[in-house]
């Protein structure tokens, strides 16, 4: 909410909210989409241009069980309960979403003696339906696994998600019930008083607010400084990976993963939503939380390990790299704080890979917390639960197509080849709610530019379409942070 | 002086050395053909090229009419002529070998249209 | 649905279904259609505003759009017809039909006697060859650059590191000096140029551009935007000496590393793909696995000069013409193409002996470069063809020609030797 404010004959203008979210990523989106069925003013800001968050946007896509989970534990609790919650959120939402399930294959006699202590634990997380396999039923689900294989367990609710359709889902969701977000807007401090959150300052202004939630991921120690509750370090730990063409010679159905070792938990191959393959990560710790480049060493790793689960995985096949950092945190676990000095702020940290399958079932666990405290929170009655997302020209079938072209000839000019993607999907992404600024956030949104091409044929024409509908010359559009931008003027 | 001198008018690329001053060669060696030693005389003392580059439409700003010198034109010259280009805008409809910069940097050659434009 | 029917439908309107067009109505197809993706004609060549086109074909030194403004000319004389922006998403070689988008039709269907695939290729990326790093903006592929820049009007960059030294990495490096940036350096990782010696020459050295061959980008810096590379020469199995590593700031990238062709349609439509070229394996009329469905230019095998395209496009045109009229010659037997000594590759792959009397150009690509050598055709023991040349390298095509009545077993080998 904007408030004129009169004071000394100046104008100035005050946000005002009831709870503030810091951090767009998966799960600040999540609670933002929670709190907007209730009769509450929500904020969300975030430093990118986009919602979509730093480790929400770069990970395996996966939405975990929870069956290995250290049991007991809150982030056993939360993954276990968000699993089957995504069936009603990807309907809900409008999100790109798979059973495809995981198989753990046992390669060497000392890891096919360890599947039973993994299945036990799994019992302990309450994931009862992880079934062990033979070599010759993962070898038939599997055909491309290592001919080695001595057996393996099978766990059938492991899923594949689109992980920005997911966030942007949440995030337009939550706008639809009116949360605000603003985003390029960076958080400078936090005013308190008397015990209490008053405001919080960041660079778009001074927002009043009774209740921060520190969502920031990579950035929440840093946060939490800002209240003096930093009794914890993030450590980014990065982690690389590939992807290969949707024609690559060798291909896996189910996600294939390795039996942990007391180091890793090791790197997967499985397909993305799209029909990619993923390969990777790395897990490596980091002081910086802004290096995100992959490296010689870490992708040579990548395919030497995954090579001992499907031996003809085609590396050379790949269309890109990119490695995302995970906010571990020292010390480690899963972390959810609200302090009795310090009313009206709300800690999230240690939101690591489980960060997006738990976003879901944290978005609830939040407000009921925030309930417990004290906060009443009254159901709107004019909330509108389903989102729907943008019409996937290539998905439909041909009377379809013929009907969208019909109705808006932009749906008959194909502007990215490797992914036929009209430019009608692209006006949408840019001119639906929190529509797409920069160049990765046409991307993310109807994936111009995330084939085989990377964007070679489609680039130029999507930084012509973003200037023209958003009234401004090439060189201001972005590739997706401030100061990344895509050309430096006109040549004439 | 002394110049090697690439030739460039086959893929066979040979390394020709030649020796004069100005506009004078008294040694050319190293060539493989007639049209090689005619070359690198020419490469010499009056190197040459044929500059290619595109003028503004006016009132199209997201569109570039591509131009053409009509003939090789002193290599020295060639950021001159980029300067006089960089502020010519012609409008629509231009021709395919319309004249767009007559005489281009008193060098006597004309920048040329390369293509049509409705 | 809008349904055209046609003798020849080519899909894609550059040089290569330009000259495929114009000679399959030379050959007497009534209804030549072409399916062209972008707003005009012309494809690649429409942002290709430099010269050196057309010396063989027409013996003067054009520019990329003349070069296919005389065959769009000629197209429109001779009523070729064509659809713009339009993308074709299926071909079925049993049916003869072509499904594709057009925003002004909206789905359309081609029914056609025969078809000609044209469709290009496209550029090998900055992720194809993993170059690790970070991913700011500031990374193009040349050929994207080209586009922004000559037909866009929009400058990509300032300060230009160029890796690749293939023909459109150094025409970028001229182009973008011309528009004022600082071209740092030229990268190549082999120890030999790719591309020809006159753009060295004359995009590379009239501008002072430094060319390090045998020298790799081993990691791309900065955040927002490219800030600088780290480039490292590369001993005899092309791995990087990390000891010998420097840092040039930079604020763009062009990557001019290879080209695939674009056979996405080709192979979903299940036409035979030759491993080594990636595009569909042809006879000398350009005819694929598909009886019906012919191919040429870059999406067949990747050309360095337009003029053979045009050449071998204009084969397709012909014999996709005479297939759509029924005056395809009868084949008695198959010749397959074997690669010898320092072959890459052979294009085409077999050849159809028929009653007709043939001269057929074997266009092939050497493995590496050599000097004084002999390029040799063998059917059996017999040497039917062959050529010696002062310089083969794999960046310049090499042809034979062979006499189709010379052969005489089941497959003919071409070879380079060496000679003493």
């Amino acid at each position: 909410m904007m408030l004129l404010v009169i004071y000394e004959r100046k104008v100035f203008y005050v946000l005002k909210t009831d709870v503030l979210i810091i951090g767009a990523g998966a799960v600040g989106c999540a609670i933002a989409r929670e709190l907007s069925k209730y009769e509450i003013d929500v904020m969300v800001v975030d430093k990118n241009e986009d919602v979509g968050g730093d480790a929400s946007k770069s990970n395996s896509a996966i939405i975990h069980t929870g069956y290995d989970a250290t049991p007991g534990t809150l982030e056993s609790q939360l993954v276990v309960a968000a699993n089957p919650m995504y069936e009603q959120i990807v309907r809900d939402l409008d999100v790109p979403f798979s059973k495809i399930g995981a198989i753990l294959p046992a390669i060497t006699e000392e890891q096919y003696a360890k599947l039973p202590e993994i299945k036990e634990k799994a019992f302990r997380n309450h994931v009862y339906d992880v079934e062990f396999k033979t070599g010759e039923e993962l070898l038939a689900m599997e055909p491309n696994l290592n001919p080695q294989v001595k057996g393996g367990l099978y766990i059938p609710r492991e899923s594949i998600i689109d992980p920005f359709i997911l966030v942007q889902a949440y995030a337009e969701n939550a706008n639809m019930n009116g949360v605000e977000f603003l985003l390029n807007t960076k958080v400078t401090g936090i005013q308190t008083e008397n015990g209490r959150i008053k405001s919080v300052e960041t660079t778009s202004g001074d927002i009043e607010t009774r209740y921060v939630i520190n969502c920031a991921g990579l950035y929440c120690d840093e946060i939490a400084d800002m209240v003096g509750k930093a009794d914890y370090k993030v450590v980014a730990r990065k982690g690389q990976f590939f992807i290969l063409d949707k024609n690559t010679s060798c291909k896996v159905q189910h996600i294939v993963l390795p039996i942990p070792t007391k180091v890793t938990k090791g790197k997967l191959m499985c397909p993305t939503i799209h029909g990619n393959m993923l390969v990777g990560p790395t897990a490596e710790d980091q002081d910086s939380k802004t290096d995100k480049s992959t490296s010689a060493e870490g992708l040579d790793s990548i395919t030497a390990d995954v090579k001992n689960l499907v031996p003809n995985v085609n590396i050379r096949d790949t269309i890109t790299q990119y490695s995302g950092l995970r906010p571990n945190r020292n010390p480690e676990g899963l972390h959810f704080d609200m302090y009795e000095d310090l009313e009206g702020y709300i800690n999230l940290s240690g939101v690591r890979s489980t960060g997006l399958t738990l976003s879901a079932s944290m978005g609830k666990y939040v407000v009921q917390q925030m309930m417990y405290h004290g906060l009443d929170l009254k159901l709107k009655t004019n909330y509108i639960a389903k989102r729907k997302g943008i019409v996937k020209f290539h998905e439909c079938s041909l009377e379809q197509q013929e009907a969208l072209i019909r109705e808006n000839p932009l749906y008959g000019n194909i502007i990215c080849r490797c992914e036929t993607i009209t430019e009608a999907e692209i006006l949408d992404a840019i001119h639906r709610p929190l529509g797409a600024r920069s160049v990765d956030a046409i991307k993310r949104r109807v994936r111009a530019g995330m084939g085989r091409c990377q964007g070679g044929f489609c680039g130029p024409k999507v930084i012509e379409i973003l200037a023209r509908e958003l009234n401004c010359d090439p060189s201001q559009i972005n590739k997706n942070i401030t100061g990344s931008q895509m050309a430096v003027g006109t040549t004439r | 002086m002394k110049k090697e001198i690439i030739c460039t008018v086959c893929p066979r690329g040979c390394h020709i050395d030649v020796i004069g001053e100005g506009e004078t060669v008294t040694s050319v060696e190293g060539y493989g053909c007639k049209r090689g030693l005619e070359y690198a005389s020419q490469e010499f003392t009056h190197p040459v090229r044929i500059l290619t580059t595109t003028v503004k439409i006016a009132g199209i700003p997201g569109d570039l009419l591509t131009v053409r010198s009509a003939a090789p034109l002193p290599k020295e010259k060639l950021f001159d002529c980029m300067e006089v280009i960089r502020k010519v805008e012609v409008s629509a409809p231009v021709k395919r070998y319309d004249v767009i910069v007559e005489n281009i940097c008193e060098t006597g050659i004309d920048m040329v249209a390369t293509k049509s434009i409705l | 649905m809008y349904d055209i029917k046609c003798d020849v439908a080519i899909i894609g309107g550059g040089p290569a279904g330009l000259a495929a067009a114009i000679a399959a109505k030379e050959e007497g197809a009534k209804d030549v259609l072409i399916l062209e993706r972008d707003n005009a004609l012309g494809g690649i060549l429409q942002q290709c505003i430099h010269p050196g086109f057309g010396l063989t074909r027409f013996h003067a030194e054009l520019t990329g759009p003349e070069y296919y403004g005389r065959f769009v000319d000629q197209a429109d004389e001779l009523g070729v017809s064509y659809l713009l922006n339009s993308m074709v998403l299926q071909i079925n070689h049993e049916t003869n039909e072509i499904l594709c988008t057009n925003s002004e039709h909206g789905m359309t269907r081609v029914h056609a006697g025969s078809m000609v695939l044209a469709m290009g290729c496209r550029e090998r990326t900055r992720a194809n060859i993993m170059i690790p790093g970070s991913r700011p903006a500031g990374l193009y592929t040349a050929g994207a650059a080209q586009r922004l820049v000559n037909r866009q009007n929009i400058m990509v960059g300032k300060k230009v590191v160029i890796l690749g030294s293939g023909d459109i990495g150094m025409i970028m490096a001229r182009r973008m000096s011309l528009e004022g940036a600082q071209v740092v350096m030229v990268v190549e990782l082999m120890p030999y140029l790719a591309g020809l010696t006159r753009n060295r020459v004359q995009c590379l050295d009239d501008f002072q551009i430094p060319l390090k061959l045998a020298h790799t980008i081993t990691r791309i810096e900065g955040t927002e935007r490219v800030t600088g590379v780290w480039v490292a020469p590369v001993d005899e199995n092309k791995q990087p000496i990390k000891a010998q590593e420097e840092f040039v700031p930079c604020d763009t990238v062009l990557f001019s590393v290879g080209l695939i062709p674009e056979n996405e349609l080709t192979r979903s439509a299940g036409i035979a793909i030759d491993p080594i070229t990636n595009g569909p394996a042809v006879n000398q009329y350009m005819q694929t696995s598909a009886p019906s469905v012919f191919a040429c230019g870059n999406v067949v095998h990747v050309n360095d000069l337009v003029d053979n395209v045009s050449e071998e496009s204009a084969k397709a045109g012909k014999y996709a013409a005479r297939y759509a009229m029924n005056q395809f010659p009868e084949t008695f037997q198959t010749v397959s193409c074997v690669t010898g000594r320092n072959v890459r590759y052979l294009c085409p792959q077999t050849i159809q002996v028929t009653k007709e009397t043939e001269q057929i150009s074997l266009y092939f690509r050497v493995l590496w470069p050599e000097q004084n050598v002999r390029l040799i055709a063998r059917c059996g023991d017999e040497i039917i063809a062959k050529k010696n040349e002062f310089r083969v390298n794999p960046g310049e095509m090499n042809h034979l020609i062979v006499n189709s009545t010379k052969l005489t077993g089941e497959t003919v080998t071409i070879e380079v030797i060496k000679e003493d």
